[in-house]
């Protein structure tokens, strides 16, 4: 790791990390693969959002999926954790409700690798910063 | 057509979509961008002019604009000035900073150092309460990848400015979230508040110049760095600018973290984003603000949300916290419970916050045990403007809110306690009598089983009766019974 001693050597740095998650998400790109966070605030782990972690991180390494996954905040819905974000190359993010292992399974089952859908959508219902 | 999208993620514009704590993850999300721009751009007096010219206020609950505030820090003269990042948040049922916290240090840890090279300091220090201890620990990690990165520090960037960043720890003192007993507390002193002026700004930690500010507010301050004070100005209403967070609790459906632009209606934020009242219960009333603030009712639902609607509506913003309640919640009762939070964390120094609460708060208990007269609701009324114009700190000036506000909004509820002895809502256990309906009873005798101090008596397929002077009303009887045959009066 580099220390960074520019504000130009900064801007680089965020265009090579912008770069890296687009390559990711590049359904052509060989880099290519999933990324999926985990709601992980206080009330994600209180809900269970640590063995939902630790499930996805196994079963999509033993059943071979090219993924990234993250453990990220608080995503705002706590009336629905624990919650994941998931991220198909080419596709739109999802954000799923109500996770529990069970559930995981059938999205990682289901709707990531044949695609089909799978209950338990949190509809997008915020505008963000690039948005107005 | 898609519905409107009633939400604005402006400050939690990170929250949920980025690993804490993996800094790279943030600088991709253009963390510190903002920061590299102000100290290699700009002098500190065009940077404060801009958080000016945004609008920005005091996200902690004041409202004070925050550029006139860092302004009075930057022209304080001192050999050594702190910025201080106050994460006492301490409202009952709040969350939005612990979330912020968790989700995205980096963007406090920016806002921080931009903040240090406006006002002239090179140390800054959060203080946050032990009670949070996952964000203590992503906040910990997001300070070392900092210094790791060359973006906390001596030389920042090349450009010569020196800031770095402690955190000091609260036990958790609701008093302490007041910023003249944060910083004693943050000296080792005890939590209490001191009479203002002077203001941290001239006179603070350690008795040096100190800005403090809210982690909201902090979390606002790079967005307008990087997209301009007139972008930001642009959202909310004419006197408050940006988006406001709140932790949406209570009987509301989709209880969680709510981001809207200033001036968005109370109906809004619980209806669509909340998706309205668990069960399809009655909204009676909401309470912003937390212990400080007010009950709103159903005339408030149309008014646009900001520091000002919210003051003139009897309540006020508050850090956030809004805990929406429907038709089987007792007024007084929640009234009683803000007084009983008040009573526990005054710190005791000064006699109208340390007494009067106190006795506020037994003239209230008084009127829930069915004791109360329609003289005690005067003197509620008196001893609450009493304690307003009188208490030190923000803490007691704020403390009678929910009595006044419940008072002024359901006067007709403190009524029916005070008069007819009853409490509307089925709350106050001493108000309320079960009874048996003679024409469902069919005398299974279940109710009497269940009852823990056999205060129901009765032959079997006789009618029952319950023992008015024995029952301790615990509702045991009322859900065992399959008849509809048991109500409360």
């Amino acid at each position: 790791m580099k220390k960074i001693k520019s504000y130009s050597q900064l801007m680089d740095m965020r265009d090579d990390l912008k770069q890296k998650i687009s390559s990711y998400l590049n359904p052509d790109s060989i880099e290519s693969r999933l990324i999926i966070r985990v709601g992980m605030g206080t009330s994600g782990l209180a809900s269970g959002a640590g063995e939902v972690f630790d499930f996805l991180r196994d079963a999509l390494k033993k059943r071979n999926f090219e993924a990234e996954l993250y453990q990220a905040g608080d995503m705002g819905y706590s009336y629905a954790e624990p919650t994941i974000q998931v991220i198909k190359p080419g596709s739109e993010p999802l954000v799923f409700g109500d996770v529990n292992i069970e559930k995981a399974d059938e999205i990682i089952e289901k709707y990531i690798r044949n695609d089909e859908p799978v209950d338990g959508i949190i509809p997008v219902d915020y505008k963000i910063v690039d948005e107005i | 057509m898609e519905k409107e999208k009633k939400q604005l993620r402006l400050v939690l514009r990170n929250c949920g979509l980025i690993d804490p704590e993996n800094i790279e993850e943030a600088i991709a999300n253009d963390a510190y961008i903002s920061l590299g721009k102000v100290i290699t751009e700009m002098s500190p007096a065009e940077a404060i002019d801009i958080v000016k010219r945004s609008g920005l206020r005091g996200r902690g609950g004041g409202g004070f604009p925050t550029g006139v505030k860092w302004e009075y820090a930057y022209n304080n003269k001192a050999d050594q000035k702190y910025v201080v990042c106050n994460a006492d948040e301490g409202d009952p049922g709040a969350f939005m900073d612990r979330s912020i916290l968790e989700g995205d240090p980096h963007s406090v840890i920016e806002a921080m150092a931009i903040c240090g090279f406006c006002t002239g300091a090179s140390e800054g220090l959060v203080y946050i309460r032990a009670e949070y201890p996952l964000a203590i620990k992503r906040l910990r990690i997001a300070l070392e990848q900092a210094r790791q990165y060359g973006l906390l520090g001596n030389n920042i960037m090349g450009t010569g400015f020196n800031f770095d960043i402690q955190m000091r720890y609260g036990a958790g003192a609701f008093v302490c979230g007041e910023e003249t007993a944060l910083i004693h507390s943050m000296e080792g002193l005890r939590g209490e508040p001191t009479v203002k002026p002077p203001f941290p700004a001239e006179s603070g930690y350690k008795g040096k110049p100190t800005n403090v500010n809210n982690v909201e507010t902090f979390a606002s301050i790079p967005v307008i760095f990087s997209k301009g004070p007139e972008w930001f100005s642009k959202i909310g209403t004419e006197k408050s600018k940006g988006t406001k967070v709140f932790a949406l609790a209570g009987k509301v459906n989709n209880v969680g973290l709510v981001e809207v632009p200033m001036g968005t209606s109370l109906r809004d934020v619980i209806f669509d984003i909340g998706g309205g009242i668990n069960n399809g219960k009655k909204f009676k009333a909401v309470q912003t603000g937390g212990p400080s603030g007010g009950c709103l009712t159903e005339n408030h639902l149309d008014t646009p949300i900001d520091f000002d609607n919210l003051i003139e509506a009897g309540s006020m913003m508050g850090s956030g916290g809004m805990i929406v309640m429907d038709e089987d919640d007792c007024m007084v009762s929640v009234a009683k419970f803000y007084l009983d939070f008040t009573v526990e964390e005054s710190c005791g120094k000064c006699a109208p916050c340390r007494v009067g609460n106190k006795r506020l708060y037994e003239l209230l208990d008084h009127i829930c045990k069915g004791n109360g007269e329609i003289s005690d609701l005067e003197r509620l009324r008196n001893m609450s403007e009493v304690i307003k114009d009188t208490a030190l700190c923000g803490l007691g000036q704020t403390s009678p809110n929910p009595v006044l506000s419940t008072l002024d909004n359901f006067y007709e509820e403190y009524l029916s306690h005070v008069i007819d002895k009853k409490c509307p809502a089925g709350q106050c256990k001493d108000l309320m009598e079960y009874h048996i309906i003679e024409e469902n009873c069919v005398g299974c005798t279940a109710c009497a089983r269940v009852c823990p101090v056999n205060a129901i008596t009765g032959e079997r397929k006789e009618v029952h009766r319950i023992n008015q002077d024995i029952c301790i009303k615990c509702g045991a009887c009322l859900e065992k019974c399959k008849f509809d045959a048991i109500i409360i009066q």
